[in-house]
């Protein structure tokens, strides 16, 4: 029997009110998933006792502020180019914005793909084109392609400042924190299609939180948010995947074995939750002179968080943004104080879009 | 910056690349992360990178999931 997405969200519904019996707060960890979830409305069908909080998955939001002003700081070096995603281009830095440099005459790109950035490269010769990489193990093989590719053809015009960061550890980190209480996470669906469900056994196993891994259509959320319930109702805590369409037990071997020969684990740091250890990536040894902060000796400078910003609770779930002084005022999508109120997936911006009516 | 997009392969261009279409768009995609890309492929693209292919909603992994969200349904309410 197959039914309608509209039907699957209402049979979701009653199950999480039946399975729901006591309070759970549960995390949804990526910033797709929060921006689905405010979109829809998807709230308004929650029972009073499940609530749900906003995680660290949103790639331009984690990068610290250091992060943001080493990039800026490069793109007014003499014969530099950078490309990043469009989402990096407008988050304040200490001083400018990526988008105000280029205001200035900084050489800035935009690009879709980690591919486009090596493309830029070739077509720029003179230059040195650094790309800003930022994301999460979705991200993070297309980069460690495009790096196999550059060094396969001695592009060494092109660089990676890399600020890719890896999503398990984050969470055990979140998952000992007395003050989130969580009761389980909404894993991500696409980080998942990569790492594949085992990499978060421990969350289960030593920290007791359900663990369920779901895709972005409001039904397939919803769908999640049951398996989380069940799974405290029942008292096991598994890893599991309301995501099948997507996310393979063993994720993607061929992505994993890339990321492999490419990066090894190292310590990196995230805006809200500071230095944590193994939490990012740097290049394995034959492909250290493709980090831009090795080849320039790079150092990221200690920068302050914007005044009075609170992305650092928003985006660990330690507050909800409406409980940020300035959302709303001063900080909006057209003029964003934190990067929470940039990115496309940042929980601020999903609010303020989707989410006011609620919180008013 | 998750955000996968579900794409048709219309065209294997090279070892490593292809045209993907979803709905009208037809656009670049690179096949490095995943195994013998072949025309008529649905898979997930994420910056301009198929990451997997996808199952259909009709396939019996997902029909087992909703028949056991189903099971937990009470049909009395909402209606």
């Amino acid at each position: 029997m197959n039914d309608s997405a509209y039907n699957r969200v209402l049979t979701a519904s009653r199950a999480l009110k039946e399975l729901a019996d006591r309070p759970l707060k549960f995390m949804e960890v990526c910033g797709t998933h929060t921006v689905s979830i405010y979109r829809s409305g998807l709230r308004t069908l929650f029972p009073s006792n499940v609530s749900l909080v906003s995680g660290p998955g949103c790639p331009v939001c984690v990068t610290a502020q250091d992060e943001i002003d080493t990039v800026v700081r490069l793109a007014g070096m003499e014969k530099v180019a950078i490309a990043t995603y469009g989402d990096m281009i407008r988050v304040p830095g200490s001083s400018l914005s990526l988008a105000q440099a280029r205001a200035l005459g900084a050489s800035i790109h935009v690009v879709l793909s980690a591919a486009g950035a090596l493309d830029l490269a070739r077509r720029l010769p003179d230059m040195t084109v650094i790309f800003a990489g930022v994301g999460f193990e979705t991200t993070a093989p297309a980069t460690a392609a495009v790096v196999l590719e550059a060094n396969r053809y001695g592009q060494d015009n092109f660089l990676v400042l890399n600020f890719h960061k890896t999503v398990p550890v984050v969470l055990e980190t979140l998952a000992m924190d007395p003050a989130l209480a969580l009761d389980g996470f909404l894993l991500p669906g696409h980080v998942s299609t990569i790492l594949g469900l085992s990499p978060y056994a421990p969350l289960a196993a030593e920290y007791g939180l359900a663990c369920v891994v779901a895709g972005f259509e409001p039904e397939q959320i919803m769908a999640g948010l049951v398996l989380l319930a069940l799974q405290n109702r029942e008292g096991h805590f598994s890893v599991q995947s309301a995501y099948p369409q997507a996310v393979r037990p063993e994720g993607n071997k061929r992505a994993k074995a890339l990321l492999e020969a490419v990066f090894e684990p190292a310590d990196a740091k995230w805006r809200g939750l500071g230095l944590l250890p193994g939490s990012g990536l740097k290049f394995r040894p034959p492909y250290s002179h493709f980090d831009a902060r090795i080849r320039l000796g790079l150092v990221d400078f200690p920068a302050p968080e914007p005044a009075g910003c609170r992305c650092g609770d928003v985006l660990t779930g330690r507050i909800h943004p409406s409980e940020c002084p300035l959302f709303g005022c001063p900080c909006t999508p057209e003029e964003p104080v934190g990067p929470c109120m940039v990115s496309s997936e940042g929980s601020c911006a999903a609010v303020y879009r989707y989410g006011r009516s609620e919180f008013r | 910056m998750c955000l996968a997009i579900p794409h048709t392969l219309i065209a294997i261009t090279g070892p490593k690349t292809a045209i993907g279409r979803a709905g009208t768009v037809e656009v670049e995609v690179r096949t490095d992360l995943i195994d013998t890309p072949a025309m008529g492929d649905h898979v997930l693209v994420h910056a301009g990178f198929a990451i997997e292919r996808l199952l259909p909603d009709e396939a019996a992994e997902v029909e087992a999931l909703w028949e056991s969200i189903r099971a937990h349904s009470v049909t009395a309410s909402h209606e």
